[in-house]
């Protein structure tokens, strides 16, 4: 028999808003005084934003946004860059939804998707718009979202019948991607060199999180695991280093790195100011990712790594194919933290004079044109930042239900 | 069936160990040697006499005295003085901040509480650095000056600086007063530290109530519920009952939020602020003496960094659960 559960009467929209705003009379004054507060301030930001903003300082240094002083006549290598970044994304975007989930689900079409490929379209129509851009430019980005929907839907359409086998090493057009990326950007190989001075903007800011994010991850596993580990000078020489580097702000880090370092090393082996500020903040972060990591580690039980040695399974075997995969799993969310503050801090290579998003908008605002236009683009940047940082933690979020093993939609029912 | 040396369990991890300390060693020489030699051929051999020498350039705002012909350990000095007044009042204002918004998570008003939610999200997802940007050049830059200044009964904000009430020398209470068309007040607070306090409080205020929020979450909800059958207003409730027991969480949290805020307000150079970090950049400039002004600069930050700590510790034993 099935279990009686109580009568359940759904609130009405009008009882619900009753009981979350005027429970008491106390509820209600505030309820009042804050809608009264948020409707002056809607009002305020949307009758700045529609009539006294001048957004012409956005649509004419467009370029200079996002691409800082790229040289003019080799931005096509950005341009295929993008193409094939779209390509990849809607080809892994499609294998991702095609890969065989559990039972009916397979062949939906999702809720969240559907909105992903709004969100897409209404972006990439409103957007060139809005920035005012040329008429090659808009059909360029057109064009580009048109093909990354193509790949999505191509990919969704036909990735089931790819065998296994290959689909296995799909994820390694990412890594290729990246270093091509980097040929295409920087120049060699028969293209033009174009030096790190002249990246700038969105690109920079870009390249610089990236970077580091990639090359801080596996330093900080290997710290926390010195931190943990039984040998007393691996596991000093660990501690040392953290507590270092999280103990001084990055700004002093990057202040030494761009005096300093130049002291360091043999005349002319230094790397110029860019890259310095890379690796700097590619070491910075790795303090900050081993402690996530060191946290996840501590989660997990000492009898996994003891039976996994009894098994036979020697030390490096026994972490990476036991250990890690369960503490990153866990140290997930910290770590995604640690990269969204990354993210964050490469906005302080403007203070050391280097042309990031910020820089580039310093030198903008620097401009007799555009003085007195600090509001606008601060603007632009906040919602720019605000996006991928919060995008990031979606994504954090999506792959650690997807990654956890208990969670409801992941277990298949035995057959 | 011998061993092979390789899987020898005492061997082993003695020759990892010289293995890495060899190489730490080696880069830790080679790194040195460079040093030495280019900071030779510099004419830069580490001296600090060049500390007692005139520093022979203005700070705008100094909590000690100071003037330009002082010796650059004085400009540090001041520097190091405008850092801890900034960190002092950003670590009250913060736990204030932070305090308010986390409880308001709590609160049965649900558009309090999505308020609260909003703030958090949408402060921790925007760069710092572009905060204080954006307080300093549009928000305080933009105050107007003289008698179009933004009045409020007491306190008013011109382009100037903020002019607060407060005691005058003969202990009358004194509001601000426009003479002349310049405002005049007995407390003045300049906009470039107005700026740069309101960012980290608000920047870190955000951090701090997901900390409180955490602690006041891991009480259990029976201790609510008690409290309220005893007859315990909500505010009671919060106060006496819930975040004491909620500190226990909290405080080793609030530890790590005032440490970051401590080294954020080195950011103050972007507001116009000179601190510490500030003081040695022109430093720096003027006597190219990179590593020693480094050295300061670390030692620094580290100590106030093994201040905090250390001061949070002894919190922390305090509102630990004693047992007996």
């Amino acid at each position: 028999m099935a279990p009686v559960s109580p009568v359940m009467v759904r609130p009405g929209p009008w009882q619900r808003l009753r009981r979350e705003l005027f429970a008491s009379r106390v509820d209600g004054l505030i309820s009042i005084g804050l809608i009264g507060g948020l409707v002056a301030v809607g009002l305020g930001l949307a009758k700045w934003v529609l009539v006294q903003a001048q957004w012409t300082v956005i649509s004419a240094n467009s370029t200079l946004f996002a691409v800082g002083r790229y040289p003019l006549e080799q931005q096509w290598r950005l341009w295929l860059l993008t193409t094939l970044l779209a390509l990849a994304t809607g080809l892994s975007w499609g294998l991702l939804r095609a890969l065989p989930r559990s039972g009916a689900s397979a062949r939906a079409w999702p809720r969240n998707d559907r909105w992903a490929v709004a969100i897409l379209v209404v972006l990439a129509l409103w957007r060139p718009m809005a920035l005012q851009l040329a008429l090659p430019i808009q059909l360029r980005w057109w064009a580009i979202t048109g093909l990354l929907l193509l790949a999505r839907w191509a990919a969704g359409r036909w990735g089931a019948a790819i065998p296994a086998s290959a689909r296995r090493w799909m994820p390694l057009i990412w890594p290729l991607l990246y270093l091509l990326g980097m040929v295409l950007i920087s120049g060699g190989l028969g293209l033009v060199r174009v030096a790190p001075s002249d990246w700038g903007g969105l690109l920079l800011t870009l390249l610089m999180a990236t970077f580091s994010i990639l090359l801080c991850f596996p330093l900080g596993v290997l710290l926390a695991l010195g931190r943990r580990s039984n040998l007393p000078l691996l596991r000093w020489g660990s501690v040392l280093y953290i507590e270092f580097v999280r103990g001084a702000p990055l700004i002093t880090l990057l202040f030494l790195g761009q005096n300093i370092l130049g002291f360091l090393l043999p005349g002319g082996l230094a790397p110029d100011r860019v890259w310095r500020a890379a690796w700097v903040l590619t070491f910075f972060a790795a303090a900050y990712v081993a402690e996530a990591v060191r946290s996840g580690l501590a989660a997990i039980p000492a009898g996994q790594l003891e039976a996994a040695r009894s098994l036979g399974l020697p030390m490096p075997q026994a972490l990476i194919h036991v250990v890690l995969p369960q503490a990153l799993r866990v140290a997930l969310p910290a770590t995604v933290g640690q990269f969204i503050s990354l993210l964050q801090d490469t906005t302080l290579l403007s203070l050391i004079g280097l042309l990031d998003l910020l820089g580039t908008a310093r030198t903008v605002m620097a401009n007799p044109a555009y003085l007195g236009r600090n509001a606008e683009v601060y603007l632009v940047l906040a919602v720019l930042f605000w996006c991928c940082c919060a995008a990031l933690g979606l994504g954090s979020r999506a792959l650690e239900t997807r990654l956890n093993p208990t969670a409801p939609s992941n277990v298949t029912p035995s057959r | 069936m011998v061993t092979p040396w390789w899987r020898h369990r005492r061997l082993m991890p003695w020759l990892i160990q010289a293995a890495v300390g060899l190489v730490v060693l080696v880069l830790v020489a080679f790194l040195l040697g460079n040093l030495v030699r280019n900071l030779t051929q510099a004419g830069l051999l580490l001296t600090w006499s060049w500390l007692g020498n005139p520093a022979g350039f203005e700070i705008a705002e100094t909590a000690i005295p100071f003037d330009a012909a002082m010796p650059y350990w004085r400009a540090l000095l001041a520097g190091l003085a405008n850092t801890l007044k900034v960190v002092l009042a950003g670590l009250v204002g913060a736990t204030v901040l932070g305090t308010l918004v986390g409880t308001a998570s709590f609160s049965t008003n649900g558009l309090l509480r999505r308020l609260a939610r909003v703030y958090v999200e949408l402060i921790r997802n925007i760069p710092l650095l572009l905060q204080l940007v954006f307080w300093y050049f549009v928000v305080f830059l933009a105050l107007p000056n003289g008698a179009a200044a933004l009045q409020l009964p007491g306190v008013v904000l011109a382009k100037a600086g903020l002019y607060l009430s407060w005691f005058d020398p003969a202990w009358q209470w004194q509001g601000p007063q426009l003479i002349n068309g310049v405002w005049t007040a007995p407390l003045r607070i300049t906009v470039e530290f107005a700026a740069l306090l309101t960012g980290l409080v608000i920047y870190t205020g955000a951090f701090i109530a997901e900390v409180v929020r955490g602690g006041v979450a891991s009480v259990a909800k029976g201790q609510w519920e008690a409290a309220n059958s005893l007859g315990f207003s909500p505010l009671q409730t919060l106060t006496r009952i819930v975040l004491p027991q909620a500190l226990r969480v909290i405080v080793p949290g609030l530890n790590s939020q005032y440490i970051s805020l401590a080294k954020s307000s080195s950011l103050a150079v972007a507001c116009g602020y000179t601190d510490l970090y500030s003081v040695a950049e022109t430093t720096l400039n003027q006597t190219g003496r990179a590593v020693e002004v480094v050295v300061i600069l670390l030692g620094s930050y580290l100590v106030i960094d093994l201040v905090i700590s250390g001061l949070m510790n002894g919190l922390n034993g305090l509102v630990q659960l004693r047992e007996r």
